[in-house]
């Protein structure tokens, strides 16, 4: 579904990514943790088409598209999400105007047809209740005024109505408590299936308690240096990364 | 002299009253570009046009434009009014609605004293001409304690006829103690043309009278429209103003408010969407000369195309005006290189104990909120359209009546999605 081949990134003059490569199926779970300043942000960033990062070397292609030379709005048409690390608020667009008119952009670019009011709400309302967001939030602009855990459950419940076929979740667990993750969690895993895959992005090995991931990477100095299973989130959390890194820079380095 | 005053000039047939202003008028001759208050707004192109004075013949509008501004209404069209196309069916008791002119036919002394209106000031020239030539406009008055229910609606459209046509308008509208009413003034194109109109407003608000105004310009893209208000009120009044400038090529508007009587309130609120080659201009001169006064001035605007947004945002306290209050934010969005924007809030204080601030910003759209927008799907036109109905929208959102702000609303709307943002 995405395969990502020695990704070089740029930002203001810095190597951010240094030989990234990753590659994530239908129905996977992968799970990307690292230090911060690995460069974890940038990947979403730069998968989900943000302006102001260089690609100097490397490819994406998502679904046999070349990525990187899509617009942003074509490869959330591709099918592919990003839950931002720090949502927008945007004062006078109204959360439900917004998000009916994103899906049916999408489907219009996909050659379906839209959803009309009666469809969508029923898509919405289910949405809803598994993520235990108040309806009254939708009537308000977009992320205005929510509190942090109701941005990042916001951004559960768009995936949810969305549908896309790949996720990254940029630090979702990031300022959330332990209901509000778990929260977040089931809203994920009710999404989990054999046609969609997720790239969990997190500092902490805490929401993978939640969210199992099939597949383990540490990110680190712009590269992928060590991917496992399950099990390496644990050994991450009981040694840190500083440890990771002692133990893999040797094989590098040879 | 200019070729313009000249051709406004030539239809002179008033009185020795009006016959003073217009000489004042053509002494003062057209601002000059060193003038202050007419800094960003050039008349140059203006001044060596000429125009013919609007007929009274009838001129076919489409009856569409009409549809959806409901009785009380009163229609001018190119400045003369226009009785097949008014409907003064639902008028609430105890309000008065009269064209200027069928007070003038009638003597009515009470009407022709508002054109004789001296003014003093400075770059005054369109007022001048105003009270040389008006012969038409709108006397509104309501009785004391008359809560009116139902919105006057006052409906000015510009329509072709061949020659550019000059049109002076004068409104007169006047709350007795403790009265309440909405006015909503619809300036619509009937069609393209390049006329010109010049209207001053008095608006008189007894002690306790609630006044709601909201002018929607929605003037043809050539049109040329000189507007000024004159407010005064007296104690606890209370003036709700807000103006969406969408249309015209060259749209001035001066707001001067007299804030006399202790406690007395403004709400001054309005949206500048220029585009295209349009160039307006706004200029709000505030006076608070009474204790406990309070002003709340929410001004957004757009520049786009080749276009150019000018907001003077003139607030002074005077001495004695202890307690005052004024706020004032005009945050704009500039779209295009070739547009420009230009923002001068000035506040003088006299007084003391007084709460004042003042905000002016020009900016871009959020490149953060763009880039989410277009993440989730939508097209970067879309999100940019989004984006910039919402900044404007915030203007039309502090109007508390559901039926006026879904009329704004719809208005502003439908000019954004029109002229989009270029």
């Amino acid at each position: 579904m995405l395969k990502i081949e020695n990704l070089h990134v740029r930002v203001a003059g810095r190597d951010i990514l240094q030989g990234l490569t990753l590659d994530v199926k239908a129905g996977e779970v992968h799970a990307i943790m690292g230090p911060n300043g690995a460069g974890k942000s940038t990947l979403a960033n730069v998968l989900a088409g943000r302006e102001g990062y260089e690609i100097t070397e490397g490819s994406v292609t998502f679904e046999g598209h070349n990525l990187l030379e899509r617009e942003p709005e074509q490869r959330a048409a591709d099918g592919l999400f990003l839950a931002f690390q720090y949502p927008v608020e945007i004062p006078g667009v109204n959360n439900t105007y917004f998000l009916r008119s994103a899906l049916n952009a999408q489907r219009k670019a996909r050659g379906e047809p839209e959803l009309d009011s009666m469809q969508f709400l029923k898509r919405v309302r289910e949405k809803l209740a598994v993520l235990h967001l108040d309806d009254k939030l939708l009537q308000r602009g977009v992320n205005e005024g929510f509190s942090g855990g109701e941005k990042k459950r916001n951004e559960i419940f768009q995936l949810a109505v969305l549908q896309p076929k790949l996720a990254i979740l940029d630090e979702t667990d990031s300022g959330l408590d332990i209901d509000a993750l778990k929260t977040v969690a089931e809203g994920v895993n009710a999404l989990r299936s054999k046609e969609r895959a997720f790239i969990v992005i997190t500092h902490y090995q805490r929401l993978l308690d939640y969210i199992r991931p099939d597949v383990v990477h540490v990110l680190a100095d712009g590269r992928i240096i060590e991917s496992g299973g399950p099990e390496l989130a644990l050994q991450l959390e009981e040694h840190g990364y500083a440890w990771i890194k002692d133990r893999i820079a040797p094989e590098i380095a040879a | 002299m200019s070729a313009l005053l000249d051709s406004l000039a030539a239809d002179f047939k008033g009185d020795a009253s009006r016959r003073a202003s217009l000489e004042a008028a053509l002494r003062e001759g057209l601002p000059h570009a060193r003038s202050e208050a007419w800094k960003y707004t050039s008349l140059r192109a203006l001044e060596r046009r000429t125009f013919i004075p609007a007929s009274h013949i009838a001129i076919e509008i489409d009856p569409a434009l009409l549809a959806a501004i409901h009785a009380p209404r009163l229609v001018f069209v190119n400045g003369r009014y226009d009785a097949a196309r008014s409907d003064l069916s639902g008028l609430p008791a105890g309000v008065e609605l009269h064209p200027l002119s069928h007070a003038l036919a009638a003597g009515n002394a009470g009407a022709s004293s508002s054109p004789e209106r001296r003014f003093g000031r400075a770059d005054e020239v369109f007022a001048h001409l105003n009270a040389a030539l008006a012969d038409d406009g709108v006397l509104v008055r309501i009785g004391a304690g008359v809560q009116a229910g139902t919105p006057l609606q006052l409906v000015f459209v510009g329509a072709s006829n061949g020659d550019d046509a000059a049109w002076h308008s004068r409104h007169l509208i006047e709350l007795r103690p403790g009265a309440a009413l909405t006015v909503v003034e619809h300036h619509i194109a009937g069609g393209e043309h390049a006329h010109l109109g010049n209207a001053l407003t008095q608006v008189h608000l007894a002690a306790d009278s609630v006044l709601t105004h909201a002018r929607i310009q929605d003037e043809a893209p050539r049109a040329t429209l000189f507007t000024r208000t004159d407010a005064v009120l007296a104690r606890n009044a209370h003036y709700r103003r807000i103006d969406l400038e969408l249309g015209a090529g060259l749209s001035r508007h001066e707001l001067n408010v007299r804030l006399e009587g202790e406690g007395a309130t403004l709400n001054a609120n309005g949206v500048l969407l220029a585009t295209g080659k349009r160039h307006l201009d706004t200029r709000l001169g505030i006076e608070h000369l009474a204790r406990d006064t309070s002003c709340d001035l929410l001004w957004r605007g757009l520049g786009a195309g080749l276009s150019r947004a000018v907001f003077h945002g003139g607030i002074t306290i005077s001495k004695g005006a202890d307690g005052s209050d004024a706020n004032l934010s005009n945050k704009n969005l500039l779209l295009s290189d070739n547009a420009e924007i230009d923002t001068q809030p000035v506040l003088e204080i006299h007084a003391d104990e007084v709460k004042a601030a003042h905000g002016a910003t020009v900016g871009q759209l959020d490149p953060t909120a763009m880039f989410y927008l277009r993440s989730r799907g939508l097209p970067a036109a879309d999100a940019r359209q989004l984006l910039t109905a919402a900044f404007c929208r915030e203007v039309v959102n502090t109007v508390e009546s559901d039926d006026l702000r879904e009329t704004l609303a719809i208005a502003l709307d439908r000019a954004l999605d029109t002229q989009g943002s270029s």
